[in-house]
């Protein structure tokens, strides 16, 4: 596909990001830079100097919050991209309902009681959503570690055993390849397997 | 009994096991556990009920925090 085939494609869908930190920034700016057609997105948090180490957000941005802020970021990338958002801590009924007319949902949130939830809640009441989620990228280093798996609509990207810890931070790099390894595993989902790419 | 244990084909004693049995058998202590079996999400109050037989799928995940 030309990658005015595949936006024609990505126009005419919507994806929704549970969480606007480390992971849901970098995926969603990776989304409106290919055209997605829509993004809804959802976090009841405000920028903070300490999240600009790995997160889509700007010095002058700090004190915003995180769903205007990416808004507006998402709107210097491309203008064309239409953005919902939702400055709300989430719980699983707001799951469901903001949700429920995503082609696909990208859980990105930072904690992992909320990462259950998340699946709780599309697993029981959204089954025939994707869900992609990040676990495990704390930290530097150790590629070859992060990878992803699928089991049924589940896909999982990150390296499933680094937790954030004082010792172990979250840092750009490994965050942000966990956040472009969901958006890749979204446009999969979107645009089917790629004939053209060379599988070895 | 042979099980596909998160994609990979693993040989157990017996030819059933609960949940908490195949958690202990693998040593998986984590508190955070999502278990699906054939594709089936188990809960935790189930651990003790539900059983695995030859031939199951089991997906173990371990949801740990950073995001």
């Amino acid at each position: 596909m030309t990658f005015e085939e595949i936006k024609k494609i990505l126009k005419t869908k919507t994806v929704g990001i549970a969480g606007c930190g480390g992971l849901g920034s970098n995926c969603a700016a990776a989304l409106a830079r290919v055209g997605i057609g829509r993004l809804i997105l959802a976090d009841f948090d405000l920028v903070q100097e300490g999240n600009l180490n790995r997160q889509f957000y700007f010095y002058d941005q700090i004190g915003m919050l995180k769903v205007s802020a990416l808004k507006q970021n998402l709107f210097r990338i491309n203008p064309e991209v239409r953005v919902n958002t939702f400055d709300i801590r989430l719980c699983q009924s707001d799951i469901i309902e903001i949700f429920s007319k995503c082609d696909v949902i990208v859980e990105a949130f930072d904690k992992a009681e909320m990462k259950y939830m998340i699946l709780d809640a599309v697993h029981n009441h959204l089954p025939d959503k994707h869900l992609v989620m990040g676990v495990g990228m704390a930290g530097w280093g150790d590629n070859n570690l992060i990878r992803s798996r699928q089991s049924d609509k589940l896909i999982i990207c990150g390296d499933e055993v680094n937790a954030i810890a004082d010792e172990n931070p979250p840092l750009a790099p490994r965050v942000g390849i966990v956040a472009h390894m969901q958006a890749n595993a979204v446009l999969e989902i979107l645009l089917g397997v790629n004939e053209h790419q060379i599988h070895s | 009994m042979k099980i596909i244990l998160n994609n990979k084909e693993e040989e157990l004693a017996g030819d059933t096991l609960t949940i908490s049995e195949l958690l202990k058998v693998k040593n998986f202590t984590f508190k955070m556990l999502v278990i699906k079996v054939n594709k089936q999400l188990i809960r935790k109050n189930e651990y003790d009920s539900v059983l695995i037989h030859d031939g199951d799928d089991v997906m173990v995940l371990h949801l740990i925090s950073g995001g």
